[in-house]
Parts: structure tokens; sequence; C-alpha cells
């Protein structure tokens, strides 16, 4: 297999396969997860303004009184390169048009040289919470093999796709189908490891909103 | 596996809902969880971390309710829960974990860890893995009436104090009245004052009241060791009696884990909601503050802070009623940085003060001493709180430390400056 057809594997065939375990994947996660259900707390509720499912899954987007001061990297490093991740999945111009190709929308992107930056202060703020992780030693008690495995599937995306606009140490075909690669081996992983609190984040806030809320907590 | 063992796990199998299983796939392990929690704070260890202290009941959720726990079971990757660990995790689960909910507060993918505690806790007791501690204070509940052993007399003997002192007769059984008035233990042998206090300010705004002679434990250990069986005896005491009586109200002392029980937990414990409704002492008073019948003669001159108990503010959802209260009373009430909702526990909440090893009683002072910092940060000599465990604990520590802070209970303090 030459570059081109190995390009063309990973587009095509490889790309159909990734998504269809992610979507199916997701599915059964959710499902998996879900309908365990939970029963109904019949202790009348206390109501409170600002105390509800909907209310936490924003509240907790913003760091809570004196957490920022006392673990700055963990908030700092991950708000980077979260915003760095939705920037450059979703703005840069080549990925707008795959997702018009794959759903028919489609929105305005930012130029690259933008892109091209915010790819390198991602990466490092990524460097950076990795070195994080080895250092601190809560984290590190916390870490199994699952965070390091993680983290690289992560990691690696971001990286080749930089180098393939970079056309950094191999040839921008080969590299672009090791990037496409990556991203598939991405969506493949994250049903099932901790990548999937991308869709779990939404109930657990929304949970411990509802949860703490019928208490008439804000939390 | 013992039938014990056995027990526990299904106890924890039959616990696992939506939220623990949202909660466990959204961990991160970012670590921010114990930066809230005072006991990895104090000690600086890692096992405190509050997410590591579910780590049984994450194995049994991803084992039991997961596809691919299931195969790793099956082809021996993953291994199976043991007694030895559950006995390890002991310390984790009860010692070092007051319930305080604090950690809930910070995590931010949103899991509320302290209710997956309340969850293992279940688990931990019936398979034999609760201290002793708790466990003799449950059976003292169970067998006598509450976690002290305290019988009738011994609250008689208070009612007939507070009459003496008071001049107002205590009704006991009487049906028909506005509020059931119940006490925890500890207020009966350490803080026998909140009653009178309480006849006081019932008096002075025309409330009546009973106690009841068959249900005036509040607490309810069952709650703490993690059995929801037994708490349910425990607190269908309380309903039985209530309902009998036709009494409007049931009004909880200023005891939090009392709070807890009554109010939140024990209607789902019977499956239903009571016939009257339960108020804690704390939202009655701000009440009649803002009826304006808590009218103060004179106020509490000293500088003092306030310690909001985890069960009653942070948990409990009595969140706007303490402030305005100290208020009343106080000239010079200093709010400090962490209150609130924010509070920093005592250390010994969630039945941790019933531990009395060696170890959890050095783990507690070692915890304690968050608490010590926020009094001397403020550089005041008195603090203020409402829930009998939070002073015996504060105080426990205060001699720990050698401290010359003084500790008022809230309640009385307003009867004391009470208007004649
Ligand atoms: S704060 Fe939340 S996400 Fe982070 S380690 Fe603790 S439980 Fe997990
Ligand atoms: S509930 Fe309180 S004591 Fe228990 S783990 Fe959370 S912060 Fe620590």
């Amino acid at each position: 297999m030459n570059e081109m057809q190995f390009l063309t594997w990973v587009r095509g065939p490889a790309l159909d396969i990734a998504i269809g375990i992610f979507l199916l994947g997701v599915l059964w996660r959710l499902i998996e997860i879900y309908s365990l259900g939970r029963k109904v707390d019949v202790a009348p509720g206390r109501h409170r303004d600002g105390a509800s499912g909907l209310h936490t899954v924003f509240r907790r987007s913003v760091p809570p009184p004196g957490m920022v001061k006392r673990s700055p990297v963990t908030y700092i490093g991950g708000y980077v390169f979260h915003i760095g991740l939705a920037i450059i999945v979703f703005l840069f111009e080549p990925h707008i048009i795959l997702i018009r190709d794959l759903t028919g929308l489609s929105w305005p992107g930012l130029p690259s040289q933008v892109i091209d930056l915010v790819s390198v202060i991602t990466l490092g703020a990524m460097l950076v919470v990795l070195a994080d992780r080895i250092k601190s030693p809560v984290k590190r008690y916390l870490s199994t093999f699952s965070d390091w495995f993680t983290w690289t599937l992560t990691f690696l995306p971001v990286l080749t796709g930089w180098m393939a606009v970079q056309h950094l140490l191999l040839p921008y075909t080969t590299m672009l189908a090791l990037h496409i690669l990556s991203v598939e081996l991405l969506l493949i992983v994250l049903p099932f490891t901790k990548l999937f609190h991308a869709f779990t984040v939404f109930g657990s806030r929304w949970y411990l909103g509802k949860i703490n809320g019928h208490r008439g907590v804000p939390v | 596996m013992s039938a014990s063992l056995q027990k526990g796990i299904n106890a924890l199998k039959e616990v696992i809902d939506a939220p623990v299983a949202s909660y466990f796939n959204s961990c991160v392990h970012c670590g921010l969880c114990a930066e809230a929690c005072l006991f990895y704070l104090e000690t600086g260890d890692v096992k405190y971390t509050p997410i590591h202290k579910l780590e049984p009941l994450r194995r049994v959720y991803e084992q039991e309710y997961t596809l691919l726990g299931r195969l790793g079971k099956m082809v021996g990757l993953s291994k199976a829960v043991t007694d030895d660990e559950l006995e390890e995790w002991k310390e984790l689960v009860y010692d070092s974990c007051t319930m305080c909910g604090r950690c809930s507060m910070v995590c931010p993918v949103g899991n509320d860890i302290v209710y997956m505690v309340r969850k293992l806790r279940e688990g931990m007791a019936v398979s034999g893995h609760a201290p002793d501690g708790i466990k003799g204070a449950t059976k003292r509940t169970v067998e006598i009436g509450g976690p002290m052993g305290l019988k009738w007399p011994a609250v008689a003997n208070v009612i007939k104090k507070a009459e003496a002192a008071t001049g107002v007769s205590i009704n006991v059984d009487k049906p028909g009245v506005d509020y059931l008035v119940l006490l925890s233990s500890m207020e009966i042998v350490n803080y026998p004052e909140y009653l009178e206090a309480l006849v006081k300010i019932f008096k002075k705004a025309g409330i009546s009241f009973t106690l009841a002679s068959d249900a005036f434990e509040a607490t309810n250990a069952g709650i703490q060791i993690g059995a929801s069986d037994i708490a349910k005896v425990i607190v269908s005491r309380i309903i039985n009696s209530a309902e009998k009586l036709g009494v409007k109200y049931v009004l909880s002392p200023e005891c939090g884990h009392a709070y807890m029980a009554i109010r939140w937990e024990g209607p789902n414990l019977i499956g239903r909601p009571y016939k009257f409704e339960v108020r804690h002492v704390l939202e009655v008073l701000e009440e009649l503050r803002q009826k304006g019948v808590l009218k103060m003669k004179d106020k509490f001159k000293e500088p003092l802070i306030l310690h909001d108990p985890c069960q009653i503010v942070r948990r409990g959802g009595v969140l706007e009623a303490p402030e305005p209260l100290i208020q009343t009373v106080a000239e010079n009430y200093i709010p400090i940085v962490d209150k609130q909702k924010w509070n920093w526990c005592c250390g010994g909440g969630g039945g941790a003060s019933a531990i009395h090893t060696e170890e959890a009683e050095a783990l507690r002072a070692k915890a304690f001493r968050i608490k010590k910092r926020q009094i001397e940060e403020s550089g005041v000599n008195t603090m203020v709180t409402f829930c009998a465990n939070c002073r015996i604990v504060i105080e426990e520590g205060f001699d720990h430390y050698e401290m010359n802070t003084q500790l008022l209970g809230l309640t009385e303090l307003l009867a004391e400056h009470l208007e004649d």
C-alpha cells in the first residue's frame, strides 16, 4: 500500500468503521448507564432559585471559590486544552468541510494561522497537564493505564494534524493519513474510557444539581 | 466468598443507580475533590482522596453493570472485591469521611461523591465492615432507643429541670398540638439548656408543643452506619408517634444528622411523604424573627464567628436562616471566608465521632486543625454553632489544642438574650 492508497483507506472504509463503532458505542454506553434509572425522592422538596439540574450543568463550568488558587494548573491547563480542542475540532476549515460532507451542516471557520497558534498552545497545555499528572501526588495516585493511554490518544491527533499542516517530518499525505488514523483510534476508544466524560458530564452535573436542588442547595 | 461478603456485594448492586453509573463514568482523575476534603488537606495522605474512598463501589459497578467490566471479570482481568479489601476500606469510608459533602461541591464533572459514600456504607454495614463504635451506637438505638443508651427517665429529668427553670409546664404525649419536639441524646446529656431555650422561645411565640415518650430521639444511627432497614425502624418511631398525636409539625433539633435523617431520608425510607411537616429549629426561629416575635433585650458583645454544620446547611439546605439569626443577637458577628455551604466540617460528622479507636481519634484531631485555623485567622475567641455533635467534637478539639475559645449554641444564645 502506498501513501495515496493508505490515505484513501483511512479516509474511506476506516473512517466509516470508526464512526460506526463510535456511534454504536456511545449509544450502547448511554443506555447502559442511564437505563439504570433512579428512585424518585418522595421527601417534599424545598424550592430555592438557582438550585436545579440545569443550573448545575452550567455552574460547574466555573471554578468554585478559592479552588483555582488551590490547584491552578488543573484549572488553567484544563480550560486551555479543552477550549483549544474545541476550537481546533470545530473551527478549522478542513474540519468544517468534513462535517458538512457528513451532515450537511456548516459554519464559518478561523484563519489557519490562528488554528496553528491554538494548536501549539493546546499541545503545550496538554504537556503541562501531563507533567502535573506525573508530579502531583494525588493525580499520580489516581492514575491508571487508562489515564496515560487516553492522554496519548488525545494528544496524537492534535500533534499529527499540526505537523501535517506544517509539513514537518513526513510527507503531507502520510502525515495526513496518520492524523486521520489517530482520530479514528480516538473515536473508537472514547465510549469505553474516561473520555466518555465528554457525554456523561452533562448527566452527572444534572443529577448532582437535581439531587441537591431538591433539598434547596444550589451546588 | 463468605455469606456476609455476598450480602454486602448484593447490597451494593442494589444501591447502584444511574447517577452512580454516570458519576463513575465521568471521573477524569483530576484529584480536585481531594482539595475539598479536610482529611486529605490536613494529612496530605493521598489515600484520603474522596473518589478513592469509593473504589470498592466502583469495581462492583464496573463488574456488574458494564459490558467491558463483565468481560474483564470473566477473563480475570479485574479482581473481585474481597473481605480484606473492605476491612481496609473501613477507615476510608467511616473514620476519614464525615459525609460533609464538600467534595461534591467542587468536582468539575459534577460527581456527587457523598451520595455514593452513603451508598457504599450500605454494603460495608451488611458485610460486617463498619467500625465497632458505630455498630454499638446502632445497636443501642435499636434496643434501647438512642445511640447513647438513654431511656425516657433521663429525658423526663431534663424536662423537669426545664420546667423548674422556666416555670412553664411541658406537655408529654399530648395530641393535637402544633409541634412534636425531638431531641438528640447529645443534647439531653450535654446540652440540656437547649430544651429550656426552646420552651422560653415557644412560650413567647405562643406555639404549642409536646414531647413524646415513645419518640424523643431524633438521630438515626442506621443512616450513619448505612443500614436502611434499621434506619427505617428508627425513623418509623417518630413517624408513628407524630401521626398518632396528629401534630402539624415535627421539630428537628439543631443536630445535623438528625435533620438529614428525619427531613430528607425518612420519607424515602418509608416510601411515602409524611402527614406532618418537618422543620428545623432554625427555620422556625428565623420565621419568628421575621414576624418580629424574636426580639432581643440586649446583644452579645464579643466578636464571634459561626460554624455552619454540614448536614444542616450544605447538605440539609437551611442556608439562609443562620446569619440573620446570629446578627439579631450578636453585635459583632464576623463572616468567615468559607462560610455557609462552603464551611469546613468539624471532623466528627457521619458517625465518625462515635469511633473511639486511637487512630480515629488522632485523625480527627488532625482534621480539626482546619477549624482551628479558621478560628485563629478570624482572631475571635467565640464561635457559635447549631449542632450538638459538632459542639462535642469542637470542644474535644479545643481541649486537644488547649485553645481558650468559647463555643456557644445558637438557640441557647438567642433564648438568653430574648426580651422578657
Ligand atoms: S474531582 Fe471529580 S473528576 Fe476529579 S478526581 Fe474527584 S471525582 Fe474524579
Ligand atoms: S464527604 Fe467530606 S469527608 Fe467525605 S470525602 Fe467528601 S469532603 Fe471528605
